[in-house]
């Protein structure tokens, strides 16, 4: 019965872990991503013509800036279904 | 997938993360991944070779003129960022570029047919995407850092490199040596780790979030309320997070290759 407290309250603190990790993630991407395409936004307003390169670069660093985030996400996921904090229980 | 239906969620989703495996603890190989892989690997060289066998100098097909269109791109950022004699990098960007992809591309398969496929040989276990595995963009990311470490002897000679190792940030004094070595080691080997992480980090949660929506859908044989609700959220959520994925798999290839292309330039760079 003890065991069972030990386990629900690793299971409790590794929710509350995840529901950080996601969302402080995705503060911090949203928040990049909303800059760089404001910046995005004015730079094409500004020269047109520079359009077509800075797109390119656009996606390449909205992948940049996602990737921290979604790295976050898949180890809140592998947590969220394979505990390996639960496991010393097993 | 083969044999008794999952009982719950949470075995449903361990089942489908679950490798085809030989060997026991640290020597075990995931069979899965490589059979995967190699097979993408040989449809992308048979790919470009029958494109490059049947080229024409006439009007070019569909196929080539696609071709043509994806090697004169890569040929193009290799050449924006890389200065040097590109016979080598520019090549391994597009092969890095097109297997990614298509690798990548394999979560878009349906979720079960894999597993149901590889069950009417007796296999249980199955996992499409290599790319979800930690094994196989390591294995890339570190081939890439030698890679990159190539190009720095080939531009600065192996004592050069050395030198270079030892003295690079602060300057050249003694005492200077080991925290020069220290951050130089910290950059090399951040390198092949975030390049392996961030592409991992990208399928996984990518094919996780597949799994999640295919259980949104499973209640639907009970013919309830909830259960067709449920059916329809489930294809709503698949096709947008598939629409969603598709940017996700071709941009993950594309920072992959220019990644690489960049660390390879950088090496060539004379400090």
């Amino acid at each position: 019965m003890e065991n069972l407290a030990l386990i629900a309250q690793v299971q409790g603190y590794t929710a509350i872990a995840l529901g950080l990790i996601i969302g402080l993630g995705a503060v911090g991407a949203c928040i990049g991503i909303g800059i760089m395409g404001s910046k995005f936004l004015e730079a094409a307003a500004r020269q047109p013509e520079l359009i077509p390169t800075l797109q390119g670069r656009m996606f390449l660093l909205a992948g940049l800036i996602d990737a921290a985030f979604l790295i976050g996400v898949a180890l809140a996921m592998f947590f969220a279904f394979a505990n390996p904090l639960l496991a010393r229980f097993g | 997938m083969a044999g008794e239906a999952p009982a719950n969620s949470t075995e449903f989703i361990n089942h489908h993360l679950t490798h085809l495996k030989v060997g026991e603890g640290f020597w075990s190989l995931h069979v899965d991944t490589m059979v995967m892989s190699v097979l993408l690997g040989l449809v992308t060289m048979g790919l470009f070779y029958s494109a490059a066998r049947k080229a024409t100098p006439g009007v070019p097909g569909k196929w080539q003129a696609f071709v043509e269109m994806l090697v004169e791109f890569v040929d193009t950022t290799v050449k924006e960022v890389f200065h040097l004699d590109r016979r080598f990098l520019a090549p391994l960007a597009l092969t890095i570029f097109v297997w990614v992809f298509l690798m990548n591309a394999m979560d878009l398969l349906p979720l079960d047919l894999p597993g149901k496929v590889a069950g009417l040989f007796g296999i249980h276990y199955w996992r499409a995407v290599p790319t979800a595995d930690l094994n196989t963009t390591f294995a890339m990311s570190l081939t890439v850092l030698a890679v990159v470490m190539y190009f720095t002897v080939k531009a600065k000679g192996a004592g050069g490199y050395v030198h270079e190792l030892f003295t690079s940030p602060f300057g050249a004094n003694p005492l200077l040596w080991l925290p020069n070595f220290f951050l130089n080691l910290v950059e090399l080997l951040s390198k092949p780790v975030s390049l392996a992480m961030r592409l991992f980090g990208n399928m996984y949660a990518g094919e996780l979030v597949f799994m999640l929506i295919a259980l949104l859908g499973a209640g639907f044989f009970t013919f309830t309320v909830a259960g067709t609700a449920g059916m329809l959220g489930h294809v709503a959520m698949g096709a947008a997070w598939a629409i969603f994925h598709i940017l996700i798999i071709t941009l993950q290839a594309f920072i992959f290759m220019v990644l690489t292309i960049v660390y390879s330039a950088m090496a060539t760079e004379h400090h």
